[in-house]
């Protein structure tokens, strides 16, 4: 047995370890480049640029609104999804998977197709003419679309995780249907669901594509931040860059956030999950 | 057959040989970062490549503006015509994209803008030789369909009820905001306001304003001349008097340092040439004015 190959034995988790590391080194890369490229004095500069707080302000309030939809219809999605057997189901969660693969730009002309004044639905919603683009619910809907997907996926499997055992057993015991999702599925599936919802969530508040298409961009109205950033990418680079890194610090406290209380539910859910 | 045999391999872990793992470890992780680093370095500094010898292909690098696709495209077959060897590769996008791709390192031989500012700037920093303004672009009204019977003039756009225009930062919204006040000098100081009421959204594009008056979104917008050779029948053009309308001006450049610097002063040659402006006409920009030529 060779040196080498006895450490590959012994430490093949390094081996792995260092693998995974060329991602992190990857992925960390242009987020460092941002972090590097912007000093302290242009991030202050880029927080009190006139861009900066209503689209922050904007980002929040429709990424926090376009969660809530996303939980309230995808969690009972996702458990019927989980539940269900057939072809049927299979087609509807290929389905809700489409909008995370195709381009948001096409998305956003997609949405104009279907909910715009010449849209297939319009004359089902809104009889009065007047359509929902360039309105901040327009930027909800933009992403709900977008970032349910991440959601359905992630909550569907955490459903098919939960053990059946207990469903059966809840069931003999005379609980109803409804009940035994709401007092044993969704409490086992918890960590499942938050994770989900941190991944809808970002993708949401990531999102540009779908939004400038067909919500526009309006200050206050319908420029969430990335539309801020990138219309302060037209005139001032730096700017951009600022807010850019702004965005990301959001995020990546909001999601450690999520972390912290994933690890929590973790620690209270039972051994078997 | 034993299977878990390992402990005759590996000896026992006390703590010593640990710490060697972990210091091996830490080497092997250490040798992993500067191997990927020197890719990475490898990667972002591509040597520039010696000019082809004798006939074998030579490929043109040409960034332009978005609104330059057709025209250029076009312009490359007919480049074709004299050299053959050549093909043309293009990067179209927004300006300010480009411009920033050009400035991040890419690798560029001709550099066409549809502002004459972020030229300016790419010549102040020694990126590019010296411009030449080839072409001149007309905004225009644009009305959806369901308006074509009520705005007939720039002094009707304040009745379209959702009107999108370019944002300030982006060239069509500049100069869509200095014909406004140009207009407001004409058709009443409050003209600028009015229209502004009716904003719905400050595209980041001029694609963008085009796509959603197009589809009926919007009722009205301000978009170049030039578009609207890809755009459907679903609106109607209001031409914009020429005393209030501000043209924009496409200055070209051959880059500092371009790998084929030859074949980039030719493909300027070609756009100034009466063919090449024959091409840009036929897809809505003009020759720029002789003043203009001769800067």
């Amino acid at each position: 047995m060779t040196a080498l190959g006895s450490w590959v034995r012994a430490r093949g988790h390094w081996l792995l370890a260092i693998t995974g590391a060329v991602l992190v080194l990857f992925l960390a890369a242009p987020l460092l480049g941002l972090a590097f490229a912007t000093s302290f004095g242009e991030l202050r500069a880029g927080l009190h640029h006139p861009l900066v707080w209503p689209a922050l302000r904007l980002s929040l309030g429709t990424t926090s609104a376009s969660l809530l939809v996303v939980v309230a219809f995808g969690t009972p999605l996702s458990w019927t999804l989980a539940r269900a057997a057939g072809r049927f189901a299979r087609a509807v969660e290929v389905l809700v998977q489409v909008p995370a693969v195709i381009p948001p730009a096409v998305a956003g002309v997609a949405m104009l197709l279907a909910f715009g004044r010449r849209g297939w639905l319009a004359g089902f919603l809104y009889p009065k003419g007047r359509s929902a683009a360039f309105t901040t619910l327009a930027v909800i809907m933009a992403e709900v679309f977008v970032s349910a997907p991440f959601f359905v996926q992630a909550t569907t499997s955490a459903f098919r995780r939960v053990d059946q055992n207990y469903l059966v057993v809840a069931r003999t015991l005379g609980a109803s249907q409804l009940r035994v999702f709401f007092r044993i599925a969704l409490p086992l599936a918890v960590p499942g669901l938050l994770a989900g919802a941190a991944m809808s969530w970002a993708r949401s508040l990531g999102e540009f594509g779908a939004t400038l298409m067909f919500a526009g961009n309006m200050t206050g109205k319908t420029q969430t931040l990335p539309l801020a950033i990138y219309t302060a990418f037209e005139s001032d680079l730096r700017a951009a860059q600022a807010l850019s890194l702004v965005l990301v610090i959001v995020a990546f406290v909001v999601l450690l956030f999520v972390r912290a209380l994933l690890a929590r539910s973790a620690v209270d859910t039972p051994p078997e999950y | 057959m034993k299977t878990h045999d390992s402990s005759s391999m590996v000896p026992p872990p006390d703590t010593k040989r640990l710490d060697a793992g972990r210091r091996r470890g830490l080497l092997a992780l250490a040798l992993g970062v500067v191997l990927v680093h020197g890719m990475l370095q490898a990667c972002s500094r591509p040597k520039s490549e010696p000019a082809p010898a004798g006939h074998e292909e030579e490929k043109l690098v040409v960034f332009a503006a978005a609104s330059l696709r057709e025209g250029f495209g076009k312009m490359a077959e007919e480049l074709k015509k004299s050299h053959a060897s050549v093909t043309v590769a293009f990067n179209f996008a927004g300006t300010q994209e480009i411009r920033t791709q050009l400035e991040q390192g890419a690798v560029v031989d001709v550099f066409a803008s549809a502002d004459v500012r972020h030229m300016t700037a790419l010549r102040d920093a020694g990126r590019v030789e010296a411009p030449t303004v080839f072409a001149e672009n007309e905004p225009v009204v644009v009305v959806a369909k369901e308006k074509a019977g009520s705005i007939h003039r720039l002094a009707d756009l304040p009745t379209a009820e959702r009107i999108v225009i370019g944002a300030a930062e982006v060239p069509i919204g500049k100069y869509t905001l200095q014909i406004l006040d140009k207009a407001s000098r004409t058709l009443g100081a409050d003209f600028r306001a009015r229209v502004e009421a009716r904003v719905v959204s400050r595209e980041l594009n001029v694609r963008q304003v085009l796509t959603k008056v197009n589809l009926g979104e919007a009722d009205a917008g301000i978009v170049y001349r030039s578009d609207l050779t890809s755009a459907g029948d679903n609106l109607s053009v209001v031409t914009i008097p020429s005393e209030i309308n501000v043209i924009a001006k496409y200055p070209i450049a051959v880059v500092v340092g371009a790998a084929h610097s030859g074949l980039a002063r030719d493909w300027v040659s070609l756009v100034l040439s009466d063919k090449g402006q024959d091409i840009l006409r036929r897809f809505g920009f003009r020759s720029p004015s002789i003043a203009e030529a001769a800067r």
